[in-house]
């Protein structure tokens, strides 16, 4: 039964997402950020494709793939759109969520801009509610520094409780840390452990009632409680994209 | 199991809007809640210590997005852009046309020495050669300028604040601003430009964005406007000023183009498209210091010769057919004579002639080749020409009855007329419908000829002509 599970997931992969898993073994590192963070940049400096990368926000509207090697280790790059965030309230914000939440990346990389680092923050939060796994990519320091902004990286992993790490997409700086960071966890060597928001009393009651609710329905492997926030948010699309996912043969198969 | 799970779901359902009648405000509670850790984390970790006396970003976008000279600098730049390309291509235009031909001189010689059959000749040299020749020297040197200066606007951070300029003229016309980007797009590919209109949340705004993108000149068909705006509307001024003559008429029509696309977009949203438009925010990013040299290289690798390969790919089969259709004949006439004839009538009210309209047609698959099978058609009236320079290359289209009127129809008919191939399928796909296709073909073909027979009946009744 679980090599079944496990092929079914490449092919919910695939169908869903056009992502071709050519084998097993391979990792799927999801990368994700604000529009204009690097995100293409860093992800043609990884694979030594040549997406095609503008100064311009919402160049990337569709997910884009590649695979490069590290260690010995086989890894399949998916550059997703850029957003804000991933509450669903565009094409692009619910292709990235879609990837993150169904699609299962054993790693998801957030590409931050460090120049504004609140507003990219948004993002980080948002996604280290859906999954543990995430590596926070701290990227234009190069632009950051020129502008005197001073960032306690240290600080910013305690609070955070993942892993940050400075990069300059453009120039290649950092990557080598990044990749080694990535290879680590994937190793089980270290172990993310992300800070996870905590609401008021009474939506946290809600949640607890619709969580129950719903955890017999859903793959363990999906986050109930992050998928229950999103319902009480009054987000309509995640249901359509629950019921959609429920639905494909590729998970019936699993269910059998 | 399926219905089991639609009526969990269901249930789900039911419980969260029963809670949210109660109270409505979760979802903002929630958000305005990772907003206020986002700044708690934020104000923790982050020292801003800025010592620099001038905010350079601010002060250039006070110049580039203001009121009064944001689109002066607008115009220049794209001025500034064709002239730089207009004025380099010009000598190594030549210097490959001199070599390219003259080799096909020696490339005769050898067919004549291995005494092979005149068909042979006429389809591999004539027609093929001929052709590619063609292509490269006109098509190349503009090109291997014009990329890679636009590449160094877009990774300067210049196009954002071009869409932020345009905003408003988009907003009046009913669609959205975020046309302003896929239409800049646009003139990097359309089927690109189609793609990344994917970006526009609005069914409706989507559709206008998709059906006008085709208005502004893509890399296939800026070497064809570079190059007749270099060999013929140059020229007719005199020599000092001819590159900025041609610069300023390729301006022009890039700015029709804009023009165009503001007007089909206001209409399309007045009639069959009806709604209001949808605001958004547009974030202009901060300005990057290019990476000169990577900028070069790529935009040579991945556009230039990417643009090029297509182009010999198609050119190369064109070529062999145009020589073909142009040696046989029917009666006393040449295929190729026949269909042109018969274009003829209706391409003259349009200030063309039926070997352009011709051209025109078998361009579909990419519009990049639209001028070299003109130009074979041409040759293969038999009127022989000794390919000393580029400037040989007007004397032919002037022995064929091109005024400066004409020149600019051809321009004028190569900016709106249909999309190409390429683009049509990529319509049909992001579209989903054949219906939208069609519409967008059909309406950038009238508009194409109405335009140009606007011009030419103008052009006609001044005695221009």
């Amino acid at each position: 039964m679980g090599l079944t599970g496990q092929s079914s997931g490449i092919s919910l992969l695939n169908n869903k997402f056009n992502i071709t898993k050519k084998s097993d073994e391979q990792i799927v590192i999801a990368l994700a950020g604000n529009p204009n963070t690097g995100k293409s940049t860093l992800f043609n400096h990884l694979t030594g494709l040549n997406q095609h990368t503008g100064n311009w926000p919402g160049k990337t509207v569709c997910n884009a793939q590649g695979t490069f090697k590290y260690k010995d280790k086989d890894y399949l790059l998916v550059d997703l759109p850029g957003t804000y965030s991933i509450l669903a309230n565009s094409v692009e914000e619910e292709i990235a969520r879609d990837f993150i939440c169904f699609g299962n990346p054993d790693i998801t990389i957030v590409i931050t801009d460090s120049t504004c680092l609140e507003r990219n923050l948004n993002l980080v939060l948002q996604i280290t509610e859906i999954t543990d796994n995430v590596v926070l990519c701290l990227n234009l320091m190069d632009e950051a520094k020129r502008k005197g902004i001073d960032i306690d990286i240290k600080k910013l992993e305690k609070s955070l409780g993942i892993p940050v790490i400075p990069t300059v997409a453009r120039d290649g700086k950092g990557v080598n840390d990044l990749l080694f960071t990535i290879h680590n966890i994937v190793e089980g060597i270290s172990k993310p452990t992300p800070y996870k928001m905590t609401y008021d009393d009474s939506i946290e009651a809600l949640v607890k009632e619709i969580e129950d609710n719903l955890s017999g329905l859903l793959d363990e492997s999906l986050n109930s409680r992050w998928i229950t926030l999103r319902l009480i948010d009054g987000d309509k699309s995640i249901l359509k994209s629950i019921k959609e996912i429920l639905n494909s043969p590729s998970y019936e198969e699993r269910e059998v | 199991m399926e219905n089991c799970t639609e009526k969990s779901i269901n249930d789900i359902e039911k419980i969260i809007s029963e809670k949210l009648e109660q109270n409505a405000s979760f979802g903002d509670k929630i958000v305005s809640k990772i907003y206020e850790k986002a700044e708690q984390i934020a104000n923790d970790v982050v020292k801003i210590n800025d010592t620099r006396k001038i905010n350079w970003d601010k002060k250039l976008d006070d110049i580039l997005t203001s009121r009064i000279t944001g689109y002066p600098i607008m115009l220049l730049m794209l001025c500034l852009i064709f002239w730089i390309t207009i004025q380099g291509a010009n000598y190594p235009s030549a210097l490959l046309a001199n070599l390219l031909f003259g080799l096909e001189e020696k490339i005769s010689s050898l067919f004549v020495f291995l005494n092979s059959p005149e068909w042979l000749h006429g389809i591999l040299v004539l027609g093929i050669y001929r052709t590619l020749a063609w292509v490269v020297s006109v098509m190349l040197p503009p090109m291997a300028i014009f990329f890679p200066l636009f590449t160094l606007l877009e990774d300067l951070g210049y196009l954002p604040r071009v869409a932020f300029n345009l905003d408003n003229m988009f907003r009046k016309s009913g669609t959205h601003g975020k046309q302003a980007l896929t239409m800049s797009m646009g003139f990097g590919c359309n089927a690109a430009g189609i793609i990344a209109c994917r970006i526009i949340d609005s069914p409706r705004e989507r559709l206008i964005a998709i059906i006008t993108n085709n208005f502004v000149p893509c890399n296939g068909r800026f070497p064809t406007l570079i190059a007749i705006a270099m060999i013929f509307i140059g020229v007719f001024i005199s020599k000092e000023y001819s590159s900025l003559a041609a610069s300023l008429a390729v301006v022009l029509i890039v700015l029709i183009g804009i023009y165009f696309t503001l007007l089909i977009s206001k209409l399309l949203s007045k009639t069959v498209l009806k709604g209001i438009p949808s605001s958004f925010t547009l974030e202009l990013p901060p300005y990057r210091k290019p990476q000169i040299g990577k900028v070069i290289v790529r935009s040579i690798f991945d556009r230039t010769l990417f643009v090029l390969g297509r182009a010999i790919l198609i050119a190369a089969p064109a070529g062999a057919i145009t020589w073909i259709v142009a040696n046989t004949t029917i009666g006393d006439v040449s295929i190729l004579n026949h269909v042109a004839g018969f274009l003829n009538p209706f391409a003259k009210l349009m200030g063309l002639d039926g070997f352009i309209l011709m051209a025109f047609i078998l361009g579909l698959p990419a519009n990049e080749i639209v001028l070299p099978i003109l130009i074979m058609s041409y040759l293969s009236k038999g009127a022989m020409l000794e390919f000393e320079s580029i400037d040989s290359l007007r004397q032919l289209l002037v022995n064929n009855g091109w005024t400066w009127v004409t020149g600019l129809n051809v321009m004028l008919f190569s900016l709106l007329h249909f999309p190409c191939g390429t683009t049509l399928l990529t319509i049909k796909k992001e579209t989903n419908s054949i219906k939208w296709t069609v519409f967008t073909f059909v309406l950038t073909t009238s508009i194409a000829v109405l335009v140009t027979f606007a011009v030419n009946t103008i052009a006609t009744l001044l005695g221009w002509v």
